[in-house]
């Protein structure tokens, strides 16, 4: 990996495996956009915007539910919470770059993109640290041209698809594959059983804050058992 | 909500994002990320994607049902079963899709 060009391509080859798993997920957000009632450049808008699947179905179940503008914006920024550890741990990485990466790069942040730049990162081999970026950005437009696509094409599928086939139901299913790998540990597991009973529960209260309050007595309850474990 | 609304909300979705995407790149050089909100981050994703799961199959017609009418919580048992062992997303679409459309015609 001694050229740009080489990082580049590398950082494409290793999202490869991956866009099978992004494309029915776009796709689901497409449709799931148009189902919501969302225009066409609406729906489009919102994965060129967000660009993260999680808080833009989560964005979208709470325009169905008729939640107001504050509750949602603060429940897609909970939801994408993960993004500012990701940039901590990134960080150091990209000090070295002006704003004119910096930013660009920031926004082509996901899950997978970050999970594969930072285990290279971490394997402290000179020539990758020099061009980390190019490879990160590779995966990252690899990554952003598949969710865009698919997208597109739920948007295009959306209005044909009818509602007898309870195409709402896909969220939940996409989200527990993103909730297995996050299950590291009895600590995590601890964040997530809390999470899923508040938000549960607390479906009843006013103003939809139900992921919200699920999401922050998670990860309360995950730092309580972490706490609470013996050390080693 | 009208048109103006709904496009501010979706500038400020993608902005907010955008923000916390950045945020620790552009501020790294001035001070450091306190550990304590280092430990409380790393359990986001199993917090957040629990609570957007559970109550999806925990709760049908506005109310919590765990009784076998709740075909969602049946589907989603299976679908998570495939995703524990799978950790694919479209063999999990595919089996708690195939399983709601099958319930829902037994129904």
């Amino acid at each position: 990996m001694s050229t740009r060009r080489e990082a580049f391509a590398a950082g494409v080859a290793a999202v490869v495996p991956m866009l099978p798993g992004i494309a029915p997920f776009g796709l689901v957000a497409g449709l799931t956009a148009i189902a919501t009632g969302l225009s066409s450049v609406q729906a489009l808008a919102l994965s060129g915007l967000v660009f993260a699947g999680a808080s833009q179905l989560a964005l979208l179940q709470l325009l169905a539910d008729g939640a107001v503008p504050a509750v949602i914006l603060l429940t897609v920024l909970t939801v994408n919470l993960r993004f500012a550890m990701y940039s901590a741990s990134l960080a150091p990485h990209f000090q070295h770059l002006g704003r004119r990466w910096r930013w660009p790069l920031a926004y082509l942040m996901v899950d997978q993109n970050y999970a594969l730049t930072i285990q290279r990162y971490h394997h402290g081999d000179p020539a990758f640290a020099a061009h980390g970026h190019w490879f990160y950005l590779g995966g990252g437009a690899a990554l952003w041209l598949t969710w865009q696509a698919a997208t597109a094409v739920g948007v295009f599928m959306g209005a044909s698809v009818p509602r007898a086939w309870s195409l709402d139901f896909a969220i939940p299913l996409v989200f527990m594959v993103l909730l297995v790998p996050a299950l590291r540990d009895r600590a995590h597991v601890v964040a997530a059983l809390t999470g899923g009973l508040v938000a549960t529960v607390a479906a009843d209260l006013p103003l939809h804050l139900g992921i919200v309050a699920g999401a922050f007595s998670g990860i309360a309850a995950g730092m309580l058992a972490e706490r609470r474990r013996p050390r080693a | 909500m009208s048109q103006a609304t709904l496009w501010l909300t979706l500038l400020g979705a993608g902005l907010g994002t955008w923000l916390l995407r950045l945020s620790f790149i552009e501020t790294w050089r001035w001070f450091a990320v306190p550990a304590w909100l280092e430990r409380a981050l790393r359990y986001v994703p199993a917090a957040v994607m629990a609570a957007l799961v559970a109550p999806a199959l925990l709760r049908n017609g506005g109310a919590l049902d765990l009784s076998l009418d709740n075909l969602r919580l049946l589907a989603g048992l299976l679908a998570a079963a495939v995703a524990w062992f799978s950790r694919n997303v479209l063999l999990t679409l595919a089996a708690g899709m195939g399983a709601l459309w099958l319930l829902q015609a037994l129904a």
